[in-house]
């Protein structure tokens, strides 16, 4: 019964735009050289309108979405899972990591061409070395961040390298002195790229890199928002494909103005006329932390049982900005309203807008973490929860089995499964499918 | 020779109570030893930290997830199984993730009636560390005299940081001992100075130190030497695996633990503010690998102390699980073995498996001593 349709639904249309955004991402980086610009790598969290004041040529790679793509082609992951094994690396350490340092080790780069068009290594492509970053721009809130890329500094023969510690503590305690702390890191940090790239630092792209920063993360939130429409108008897997524009380059024009122009519109859309991811949407579950890359399809399984995953603390919020809105439910955050006049005016306003990132906040206590989940449980409506116990990224996972205590105390039925983000040694998908049909019996459907 | 320390640390609970009782005072247990531990002092708090008890126990699973080390585990076990129950307050630095969870998980389960999560940067390079520890520690300063009742002057913190330094610098002179060829103490016996240094009153501390300190000046062991070992890595405190190898022919001379020399290696120096003084001995230590970049300051000062404590080899151990040190010990391995300093690396848990230790120490003592048998 649950298999049968009762909404109507059909593709998004900005499905292949975003597909476009992020090849170009990778296949710009890569060419970066040829074409006189430079190359920076760094976490998905960084704050990357820095990097862009260096001009309109200068292009990134991100650590974690770079290596979720590895993940995905399991033959090259398991390559570089070994390779990184045989340097003496445990492998219990994150598995993102664990992929980028492989990468690097066999150099070879997950993209390359195939009769002159720039493609996944698994679609075929002719196999291209890593294109080494020019420098380095990371942040540390988590353990790994700083030491990943002290070690790709190491294996690389040294890469100039700068990061900004951004662990000051949760958003309701933020004070002045936080703020200036990580400003000031950042102004250190221009300089660092001044000197390392010998370029003038130009702060109206600066300005302009922080504005589409603030339009990123408050847009993504909007439309994830737009997800507590009955039926939910995204499920979390083609969000997966979604949010990791944000990941990839969350100052970026190109992302700023897919979020606000195409993506926005367009869920709205489908809110107002009853459109459907799952068109036999019965039940609805959260999921937490990344997925395991290599098996997606699990979200796909639950749909056989008219199952609707909306996403989770994780898509709605390693990204998008959210704030509480007036009459207390959870909404996107607030542009601010200011116009950047000079330097320190322009970081300080980044700064203390970035700190309210609610993917941050778990990194000082589980029990905000907690908090937030109930309440997309409650507002999102929810009838359970996946917890994914992520062997592959301590910094996510730190905390989750409180939280699994905190759901089910507020009445929330918990389905927990262990896996691995990006090692697909350490996902065993049989046994996850079953416990998926012990829940969904729990939950009322088969 | 140590056998009061070692009261002190087997005997913690009886002693943190104790103290209590005598001081009419508050106990502040802590995790990790980036605390500010002279703040609470000079506010008349004795600071313990929280250390496992090396059970095996089956109370943390609902509340960490098992891929987390097992010393958070273990600490956590202590607190849930009402071990610390006459703590007052509860505190931790920041520092890695794991521990953090213990935190988290104790005051939720286990309140106290004052708790903290200090901001302690990361970023000990930044320069701008400094003025920012030293506003958190103004916060911190005011809380714990809502908390205690009691105003901290300026000249309460210089008198903690007088003993603080005091003990530091005792133990600065009993780790100077054991460059001698015939070191006066065993690592085991040091790590027991070292845990009740970090359970008990300083003060009372630096006058058993000093007692040490005159017994050792002329005291010579009757056990050999052997080779000369430094031990480095995760938090550790397991003196059975520390009295297997000296049993198997070799001596401890030196550690880089946070349960050793990182604890107490620099003192808080002369400044104005006391404050910032001791923001900037938080910042300057020997870092924990968690903070430890961009540069790796870590390994030249591990290599420095290979070469002033002629050391013939080092055992490398971390917790399982531990990131910072799994992050770091491809690095330190290999600069140690360019230095010519050979390495056994070991995983460790709550319980060591001690019989199949023991068989990999005596090859690595064997290889070490290899030149001496031929």
């Amino acid at each position: 019964m649950e298999q049968e349709a009762i909404y109507p639904t059909e593709k998004l249309k900005c499905w292949n735009k975003a597909k476009d955004i992020r090849m170009k991402f990778y296949q710009d980086y890569a060419e970066a050289h040829d074409k006189g610009g430079l190359r920076w790598a760094g976490g998905a969290w960084t704050f990357d309108a820095i990097p862009a004041g260096l001009g309109d040529d200068v292009y990134p790679i991100t650590s974690e979405p770079y290596s979720a793509t590895i993940a995905f082609d399991k033959e090259l992951s398991l390559e570089c899972m070994e390779a990184t094994e045989v340097k003496g690396y445990p492998r219990d350490l994150c598995s993102y990591m664990r992929n980028y340092w492989g990468s690097i080790i066999t150099d070879k780069f997950a993209f390359g061409y195939k009769d002159g068009e720039f493609v996944p290594r698994f679609q075929g492509a002719k196999p291209i070395s890593f294109p080494k970053p020019d420098f380095i721009w990371q942040d540390h809130i988590c353990c790994s961040h700083a030491k990943w890329y002290q070690v790709v500094s190491d294996l690389e023969g040294g890469i100039p390298m700068y990061t900004v510690d951004n662990a000051v503590g949760p958003s309701n305690e933020l004070t002045e002195s936080k703020i200036k702390y990580i400003v000031e890191q950042l102004k250190d940090g221009i300089k660092f790229l001044e000197k390392t790239t010998g370029r003038d630092y130009d702060d109206e792209l600066l300005f302009k890199a922080i504005w589409n920063h603030f339009v990123s993360t408050s847009t993504w939130a909007e439309s994830c928002e737009l997800n507590k429409a009955i039926p939910a108008p995204l499920d979390e897997k083609s969000i997966y494909s979604l949010y990791v524009l944000g990941t990839l380059q969350k100052s970026g024009k190109q992302v700023a103005d897919f979020y606000e122009k195409d993506l926005l519109p367009e869920v709205k859309d489908r809110v107002k006329r009853g459109i459907a991811a799952v068109p036999n949407e019965h039940v609805r579950v959260m999921s937490d932390t990344q997925p395991p890359w290599s098996f997606l399809s699990i979200f796909r399984y639950l749909e056989k049982f008219g199952c609707v995953s909306i996403g989770s603390l994780y898509t709605f919020g390693l990204i998008g900005q959210w704030e509480v809105k007036k009459d207390g439910t959870w909404g996107a955050k607030t542009i601010p309203d200011v116009e950047f006049s000079n330097r320190d005016q322009a970081l300080y306003e980044y700064v203390k807008y970035e700190l309210h990132k609610p993917e941050w906040q778990h990194f000082y206590s589980c029990h905000l973490k907690s908090d937030m989940m109930i309440r997309i449980a409650k507002e999102w409506k929810l009838n359970g929860v996946m917890l994914h116990y992520n062997r592959g990224c301590e910094g996510l996972t730190v905390g989750i089995a409180e939280n699994r205590l905190a759901l089910l105390d507020a009445g929330f039925p918990v389905m927990a499964f262990e896996g691995n983000n990006a090692d697909e040694r350490e996902f065993d998908e049989a046994r996850t499918k079953a416990k998926i049909n012990a829940f969904m019996e729990t939950l009322g459907v088969k | 020779m140590i056998e009061q320390f070692k009261q002190m640390e087997k005997k913690r609970h009886d002693y943190a109570k104790e103290w209590k009782g005598k001081n009419d005072g508050k106990v502040m247990g802590y995790f990790c030893t980036y605390v500010p531990e002279e703040i609470l002092y000079a506010a008349g708090v004795l600071p313990v930290r929280i250390l496992g008890s090396h059970e095996p126990q089956d109370v943390t699973e609902p509340h960490i997830f098992g891929m987390f080390c097992p010393f958070c585990r273990d600490c956590l076990a202590q607190g849930l199984k009402d071990r610390y129950k006459y703590l007052d307050g509860l505190m931790i630095a920041q520092s890695c993730l794991h521990i953090r969870q213990t935190y988290t998980s104790w005051i939720k389960h286990r309140p106290v009636e004052f708790n903290k999560f200090l901001c302690m940067p990361h970023k000990v390079q930044s320069p701008h560390a400094y003025e920012f520890l030293t506003e958190e520690y103004k916060v911190f300063k005011k809380e714990v005299e809502k908390w205690t009742g009691k105003k901290i002057t300026d000249k309460d913190l210089e008198k903690a940081i007088e003993v603080y330094n005091e003990n530091r610098r005792l133990m600065r002179k009993l780790y100077d001992l054991r460059k001698r060829d015939k070191p006066p103490l065993t690592g085991e016996q040091v790590m027991e100075v070292v845990m009740a240094m970090q359970m008990t009153d300083k003060a009372e501390h630096n006058k058993m130190l000093k007692d040490l300190l005159k017994k050792l000046d002329s005291y010579t062991p009757d056990r050999e030497t052997g080779s000369r070992l430094m031990i480095l890595g995760s938090e550790d405190d397991d003196t059975v695996f520390m009295n297997m190898v000296e049993e198997s022919g070799a001596t401890f001379v030196i550690d880089d633990h946070c349960t050793g020399s990182r604890y107490f290696w620099n003192e808080v120096e002369d400044g104005k503010d006391p404050l910032a003084s001791i923001a900037a001995r938080y910042i300057n230590r020997v870092p924990c690998p968690s903070k430890d970049w961009e540069e790796r300051k870590r390994i030249p000062h591990i290599l420095n102390l290979c070469k002033e404590w002629k050391v013939d080899g080092a055992i490398i151990m971390q917790q399982k699980f531990c990131d910072p040190h799994e992050l770091d010990f491809v690095a330190i391995k290999k600069s140690l073995e360019d230095a010519g300093i050979p390495t056994l690396f070991l995983e460790f848990d709550v319980t060591v498996p001690i019989g199949q230790f023991k068989i990999r120490v005596e090859a690595f003592l064997e290889m070490i001593g290899e030149e001496d048998l031929f």
